[in-house]
């Protein structure tokens, strides 16, 4: 097996010094009874070129994936990614290497993350970042257990309904257990799609924990978040902004400066692909106030014994290797090299380049949806979006089925997670998107008319 | 026109060398991407989404060139170890070799370009390789159903504390304990208290492992569960882990088994044989997927038959017709614990290692790591003695007489190991073993290595008493020499500041 380097001389050897005479011999204590008496149920091993056959054989059974134009979106977005991401995420160095427990022998790893935890410390606009999250939905939940440490008397957490169905249940199922808290809805503007106001201002009391709302939201409008963030404070309690299409940062007000305590988010847009939506990249940001109430972790600058700058993990009281029961959350693995993607992704856009590329997206995108207007397809909401809209049908399966016909994944139905916008579909256009394409997917889309 | 820098030949060894943070290397203008559209859109799209929704700029945000990006990673990466570059053996962790073909599978176009939404008739070959990989940790671990929804360990852990929180309520009552040995990974009493339970510790006492007595004694009727890793994190296989999940089952409470351990089980004992209700495995450890410095990876659950319908949504189904299915629709279900189905991209890598292997292969990987453990056990009895006398599985825990001796502590060994090209075992763990070094050199490592490591552990051991001022200062001869990492949470620095880094 060439995974395994031992030749049958090494192994005889080996067993030798260990004082056994065969394999088994080192498995003799185990429980006879639990000793498997059969060999496995599977088939033998596979030279390389046939596991590559094999496997290439399934990924083109999914012609979903590159034989289509896509407007799928969502809370995962098709972005190109620059050949030097994987150049970098590559290097068996980051990839083959693990949790930097060492420092001295892991300072390419940690300085990365340093730089990660900058970079979106600047695109939230909030003091501090962590390491990373597993993804934005259980970021967003980690979120609100982290608010409950905050304000541990609090019960009421309100989740927008313009939340992405993914994230309310996510923070569902990890809330499932802390039987005290109280989980409500804030509904959305039927007009607008915006997060309506008047009865998150109903819900904002003393028993108020947190909001969470999306920025932009499921819809892909933007939210006023900073009048959110304004009625939660009132009430004392924290804003959280969610967002799951980070780009949207480059052009839009961050959320930090809107007001939000944490903001939290995807950052799957940031040089990773959609790999059937996962592994992902989730964020966590807030202000200095609450870092020892953080989950996950963190990367600091230190000195060596020289006085020379170096990075480490730090702050790791809160964790569970050292607080154990005790600890701000679970997380260990958490998702690095992907963080180191978006590092390298968001060096490489800079300054100019991130808000080029967000103001391209929402000008492709505006240029869809005024196609589509002007062929009778008119938008669900009125609020500004950045690079994803709903529209309406009356017959929205008999659209997407004429888009396929044409080569169209034309958007993502939301009747399911949304019954009351029965006919609607979210049609998310990126940089990906050509403009002869608008015209094809108006032409289909009418067919739901 | 802005002073210029004078080169100077280096004076000292090549890896002595930091690397700026790529903010300080920003020069304003300069660009790493080009945009179709340019700069002239960002003006129209402030028009287009309003003005007063948008921000004036990035400030801070890096400028650099492409080029100058890509040399500033590499050079990072110059400063990291590696498990395909040097000897990585972390108790614990199974540093195993990664193979290569597998990033490339998973980065076909097929799979990393599939959106999550994508209609499941144009997905079925990424439906069909979740539904296989499942049934081969079926088989793997003798156990009814299989899950890839979990993002990592700890949060397969969470799923299925839950799902035994939800068994339990549907049986009308509510318990508040789960019972974890002292040796447990710390993320297992985390995850308890996220799923709402208290911890008990069982104390494992200088044996090593659990006896059922002691179980029993913990035992009433307000334990929803025993909680443990198998073989556990000393290397030693729970020998009355049958009795245990007996035990437990008489009084209504389920056996959690931590699957982190794996790695010395395949084709040896199932966790389904041992009474196991509920097995969480580690994609990234015992099925080769990349550490990645921390992640991603990717947490599974099996479950016995009854829990399976509180396993997380979405399920992949098999229709009559043969093709494959999601299935949000499973009303006793805990619910999603991420967005989408599980972290697809490891699954792809993992299932090509399974293909790889085969069944034999997979079987006599277990058993050659549990060769290496023991080699470097045997080896190193004299200076490092085994913590407990249990037989060894696939790691073992040494412990040493040096603090006693010279004050040379087991981190300064760590440090030490550093100089001779190879990654420190897990130290300080687990927490029942004084100064532990816990060693899992895995299947994928060769004599020569083993050999290289039990040398250069001799040496570090005579040098703490011949000079034991070397062995505390180390590391020498990595681009840092120790780091203060007490200083770094005194003060914490948590991002680039131009005013404060």
């Amino acid at each position: 097996m060439r995974f395994i380097p031992h030749t049958e001389a090494e192994l005889a050897e080996m067993l030798t010094v260990v004082g056994a005479h065969e394999l088994d011999d080192l498995i003799a204590h185990i429980p006879l009874e639990l000793r498997m008496k059969a060999s496995l149920k599977l088939p033998p091993g596979m030279d390389e070129a046939q596991v590559a056959v094999e496997i290439a054989q399934l990924a083109g059974r999914n012609p979903g994936a590159d034989r289509f134009v896509s407007f799928l979106g969502f809370g995962c977005y098709r972005h190109y990614v620059p050949a030097a991401v994987r150049a970098v995420t590559s290097r068996a160095e980051f990839a083959t290497s693990y949790t930097p427990y060492q420092p001295e022998a892991s300072q390419g790893t940690t300085q990365a993350i340093f730089e990660f935890q900058t970079l979106i410390t600047q695109l939230t606009g909030l003091e501090v970042a962590n390491a990373s999250m597993y993804d934005g939905a259980s970021a967003a939940a980690e979120a609100v257990l982290m608010a409950r440490r905050v304000l541990p008397k609090r019960r009421m957490v309100a989740l927008s309904r313009g939340l992405w169905p993914q994230y309310r249940q996510t923070i569902r199922t990890y809330l499932s257990a802390q039987t005290e808290l109280e989980l409500v809805e804030i509904p959305y503007n039927r007009t607008s799609g915006n997060c309506e106001l008047a009865a998150l201002e109903k819900l904002a009391d003393d028993r108020l924990l947190c909001a969470v709302a999306g920025y932009p939201n499921a819809f892909g409008v933007v939210e006023p978040f900073g009048s959110i963030a304004e009625l939660c404070h009132r009430a004392g309690a924290l804003a959280i902004a969610a967002t799951a299409e980070p780009l949207a940062l480059g052009l839009l007000t961050p959320p930090g400066e809107l007001g939000a305590d944490v903001a939290v988010g995807e950052a799957q847009s940031f040089g990773i692909a959609p790999e059937f939506g996962g592994p992902g990249l989730g964020y966590f940001a807030t202000r200095s106030a609450y870092v020892r109430q953080m989950p996950g972790r963190l990367v600091g600058i230190t000195t060596d014994r020289n006085g020379r700058r170096a990075y480490c993990l730090t702050l790791a009281s809160r964790e569970q290797h050292i607080r154990r029961e005790k600890a701000t959350s679970n997380i260990c693995t958490n998702n690095s090299l992907c963080a180191l993607a978006a590092t390298v992704y968001l060096t490489l856009m800079g300054r100019q380049g991130l808000s080029e590329l967000a103001a391209r997206n929402v000008e492709l995108a505006y240029e869809a949806q005024s196609v589509l207007e002007n062929n009778g397809l008119g938008r669900r909401f009125s609020a500004p979006f950045f690079n994803e809209f709903v529209i309406e049908l009356r017959n929205p399966s008999a659209a997407l089925a004429a888009a396929r016909d044409q080569g169209i994944l034309a958007g993502v139905a939301l009747a399911s997670d949304y019954p009351e916008i029965a006919g609607g579909i979210l049609i998310s256009v990126t940089e990906l998107n050509a403009r002869e394409e608008f015209g094809r997917l108006a032409g289909a889309l009418r067919e739901g008319l | 026109m802005a002073a210029v820098e004078k080169c100077e030949p280096r004076t000292e060894s090549s890896g002595s060398r930091t690397e700026p943070l790529i903010f300080e290397e920003s020069v304003p203008g300069r660009r790493g991407v080009d945009v179709a559209g340019g700069a002239q859109s960002i003006a129209r799209a402030r028009d287009l989404i309003g003005s007063e929704l948008c921000r004036a700029d990035l400030p801070g945000f890096p400028e650099v060139s492409e080029p100058q990006a890509l040399r500033h990673f590499l050079r990072l990466s110059q400063l990291n170890f590696g498990q395909a570059l040097q000897f990585y053996p972390l108790g614990s962790c199974t540093m195993k070799y990664n193979p290569v073909l597998n990033d490339e599978m998973a980065a076909l176009p097929g799979f990393a370009n599939l959106h999550p939404f994508t209609p499941p008739d144009l997905a079925q070959g990424a439906l069909a390789l979740i539904a296989r990989l499942e049934a081969i940790l079926a088989e793997l671990t003798g156990m009814d159903a299989v899950s890839l929804h979990p993002a990592a360990g700890a949060q397969g852990e969470l799923t299925g504390l839950l799902m035994i929180r939800a068994w339990h309520d549907r049986q009308g009552r509510r318990r508040h304990k789960v019972i974890i040995p002292d040796t447990a990974h710390g993320t297992n009493p985390a995850s308890c208290t996220l799923a709402g339970f208290s911890v008990v510790v069982a104390h494992s006492e200088r044996r090593g492992y659990l006896k059922e007595a002691d179980v029993r004694r913990l035992l009433n009727d307000d334990v929803a569960a025993l909680m443990v890793t198998n073989p556990n994190t000393e290397g030693i296989f729970e020998p009355e882990i049958s009795a245990i999940a007996a035990a437990l089952h008489q009084c209504g409470a389920q056996l959690y088994l931590d699957g982190a351990n794996l790695n010395a089980l395949l084709g040896v004992a199932k966790p389904g044989d041992m009474g196991a209700d509920v097995v969480q495995l580690n994609l990234h450890k015992t099925f080769s997927t990349p550490h990645g410095g921390g992640g991603p990876g990717a947490g599974p659950v099996a479950v016995r038959n009854h829990l399976a319908p509180f396993l997380p949504v979405p399920r992949v189904v098999q229709r009559a017709d043969g093709s494959f299915e999601l299935d949000h629709n499973r009303p006793d279900s805990i619910g999603r614990l991420r967005s989408f189905h599980g972290n697809f991209g490891m699954m792809v890598r993992a299932y090509a290692y399974m293909l790889a292997m085969g069944g034999d292969g997979l079987a006599l990987a277990s058993r050659v790591a549990i060769l290496n453990a023991n080699y470097v056990r045997r080896r190193l009895a004299n200076r490092f003695p085994n913590a407990s006398a249990e037989p060894t599985l696939h790691e073992c825990v040494l412990t040493h007489d040096l603090e006693k001796r010279t004050g040379i502590s087991t981190i300064d060994i760590a440090k030490r190991l550093l100089d001779f090209g190879i990654h420190p075992p897990t130290i300080y763990f687990p927490l029942t073993v004084p100064g532990a070094l816990m060693i899992e050199p895995t299947e994928t490592e060769d004599r020569a290595t083993l050999d290289r490591f039990v040398s250069a552990m001799e040496q570090i051991y005579d040098e703490a008493l011949s000079a034991p001022e070397i062995v505390k200062g180390a590391p020498h001869t990595l681009a840092l020499g120790r780091v203060d990492e007490v200083k770094a949470a005194r003060h914490p620095i948590l991002r680039w500041n131009p005013a404060r880094t």
